[in-house]
C-alpha cells in the first residue's frame, strides 16, 4: 500500500509524542474503544505525571485504567471513576486530582475543543457545586447558564475499526463512543486502527471522522486485556 | 442490594407498565436492566444507552458476545432492528433535548419533592456522576427503583436528602419493594402497594409526609 500522506506509521515512531507531564486525551467508554496498543506503548515507555481527559478511568487492567492504576496520572478529567478502585483510592489519598464533568457535558467540552469553540453554555448539574464551583455564570434570554470550558490536549489517542491512508476513519459499533470527538480535539491525533486500507476503499458516505483531523495511523495488535464479562 | 430476584422482578414489572410502544427509554444498571423482560411482546421500544446505542437489545448468548457492542455498564448487548450507533455527544443530545421518554434508575435517597441523590456518598464512595445528572434533569419521566429502606433499616424516602443531590425536583415515580409513590408539586401520593404490605407498614418506613390516593391499588404479582 502507498503512504501518500506519510500518516501510516508504527507504534515505535509515535512513542516520541508521549512525554512526562503532558495532557493526553483518549477515546473509549469503560475501555471499549480505547486503543490497546498505544496504551501498552505509553505504559512500557514509562511516561509519568499525565493529565488524562476521557469519559472514565476504565477498569484496573482495561483501557486507560492500566495507566491510572499504575500511578502514571496526576490528574484526570472524567465523568466516572467508579469501575477503577485505584482511581478512587488515589483521589482520597491526594495523589490523583479528579475533575468530574457530567458525561454529556464532558463530551460537548471535548467537541468544543475539537471544533474551535472556547466553551459551551450548560444548564446541567446546578444542584451540585462539584459541577458549578468556580465557573462563570451567564444570563441569556432570561435563563442562567454555567460556562463550561472547551477541552483540548497535546495528543489525542483514538481506536478505529478502519483507517485509510489519509486517516479517514470508521468505527465499530459502540466502540465509537467518544472517539470521533477526541479525534478532533488533539493538537496531534494518533489513531490505532484494526485495519488500514488504501485510499478510495472506504465508502465516502460511511466515513465518520474525515482524515483532516488525523495525523498518524498505526496498526492495532488487538485488545490485550480480559474484559470484566469474560 | 440485598433484594431477592423475585422482588427485583416485581419492581421491574411495575416499571414496565409505564412503557408504551415507540418510546425511547434509558435503563440504569441493576434492577432497571430487568425491565425489558416484562414488556408485552407486541410493542417496540428503543432502548437508549449513553455510550451511543439507540435500539439496544438483550444480552447475546454465551460465546456470541461482541467486545465492541456493550452497554454503558460495559456488558455485551445486541442491537434490535432499526437500531443505530452514534458518538457520545449525539447520545447526550438525545437526552438533553428531551427526546428520552423515560429513564429508570436506582437511588440512595429520594426526597418528598422528588430530589434525587444517587451519585455520591462523601468520603466513602465518589464514583462520579456519569450520565445521571443529564438523565435525571432532562428525561421526560424519571422513575426510581430502589429498596424502601437502607441496609440499616432507615427510610430512603425522606423529607430532605442528606446526600449531595444528583438533581432536584426531577423524580416522577418511586417504585420500592413495598409501594409505588407518585411525585407532584403537592408531594408524594401513595397510590399502589405490593402485597402483603398495608398502609401502616408502608408509612412507618417512609421518612416524610405522604398523601393517600382515594383508591389504593394492591399489586399481587
Amino acid at each position: 500500500m502507498n503512504n501518500k500522506f506519510g500518516k501510516i506509521t508504527t507504534l515505535e515512531h509515535v512513542l516520541r509524542f508521549f512525554q512526562d507531564g503532558m495532557t493526553l486525551m483518549f477515546g473509549g467508554f469503560g475501555g471499549v474503544g480505547s486503543p490497546p496498543t498505544i496504551i501498552a506503548g505509553i505504559l512500557e515507555k514509562g511516561v509519568r505525571n499525565l493529565t488524562l481527559i476521557g469519559n472514565d478511568t476504565g477498569f484496573p487492567d482495561i483501557g486507560i485504567g492500566k495507566l491510572v492504576s499504575r500511578g502514571r496520572a496526576v490528574k484526570v478529567i472524567a465523568s466516572h471513576i467508579g469501575s477503577n478502585p485505584f482511581a478512587g483510592k488515589m483521589m482520597h489519598e491526594g495523589s490523583l486530582e479528579v475533575e468530574f464533568s457530567p458525561q454529556g457535558i464532558l463530551a460537548e467540552r471535548i467537541r468544543a475543543g475539537g471544533v474551535g469553540l472556547p466553551g459551551i453554555l450548560s444548564d446541567i448539574g446546578f444542584d451540585n457545586e462539584v459541577v458549578t464551583k468556580g465557573k462563570p455564570m451567564i444570563s441569556l434570554n432570561g435563563k442562567e447558564y454555567v460556562v463550561e470550558t472547551a477541552l483540548t490536549a497535546e495528543v489525542s489517542i483514538v481506536f478505529a475499526k478502519k483507517a485509510d491512508e489519509f486517516g479517514n476513519l470508521i468505527y465499530d459499533k459502540s466502540a465509537r463512543n467518544t472517539n470521533p470527538l477526541v479525534a478532533m480535539a488533539g493538537k496531534i491525533t494518533i489513531v490505532e486502527a484494526e485495519e488500514i486500507v488504501p485510499l478510495g476503499s472506504l465508502d465516502p458516505e460511511e466515513i465518520i471522522t474525515p482524515g483532516v483531523f488525523v495525523d498518524y495511523v498505526i496498526p492495532s495488535k488487538g485488545v490485550n486485556w480480559k474484559w470484566a464479562w469474560e | 442490594m440485598g433484594m431477592g430476584i423475585d422482588t427485583r422482578n416485581k419492581l421491574a414489572r411495575r416499571a414496565a407498565e409505564e412503557i408504551r410502544h415507540g418510546m425511547v427509554v434509558n435503563l440504569g444498571i441493576g434492577i432497571p436492566s430487568l425491565v425489558p423482560n416484562h414488556l408485552p411482546k407486541d410493542i417496540t421500544v428503543m432502548f437508549h444507552a449513553e455510550n451511543g446505542i439507540t435500539g439496544m437489545g438483550p444480552s447475546p448468548n454465551k460465546g456470541e458476545e461482541d467486545e465492541n457492542l456493550c452497554n454503558a455498564g460495559g456488558f455485551p448487548v445486541t442491537l434490535t432492528p432499526g437500531g443505530s450507533y452514534c458518538d457520545s455527544a449525539t447520545a447526550f443530545a438525545m437526552i438533553r433535548k428531551g427526546i428520552v421518554d423515560i429513564t429508570i434508575l436506582g437511588s440512595l435517597e429520594v426526597s418528598e419533592k422528588g430530589d434525587l441523590a444517587n451519585w455520591i456518598v462523601p468520603g466513602k464512595k465518589v464514583p462520579g456522576m456519569g450520565g445521571a445528572m443529564e438523565l435525571a434533569q432532562k428525561a421526560k419521566k424519571v422513575i426510581v427503583l430502589m429498596n424502601h429502606c437502607d441496609k440499616k433499616g432507615y427510610p430512603k424516602i425522606v423529607e430532605q436528602c442528606t446526600l449531595p443531590l444528583t438533581s432536584s425536583r426531577c423524580v416522577d415515580l418511586i417504585i420500592t419493594d413495598l409501594a409505588v409513590f407518585h411525585v407532584s408539586d403537592q408531594g408524594l401520593l401513595l397510590a399502589e402497594m405490593f402485597a402483603p404490605y398495608d398502609v401502616t407498614q408502608v408509612l412507618s418506613k417512609t421518612g416524610c409526609r405522604v398523601q393517600m390516593a382515594k383508591e389504593i391499588r394492591k399489586i399481587s404479582y
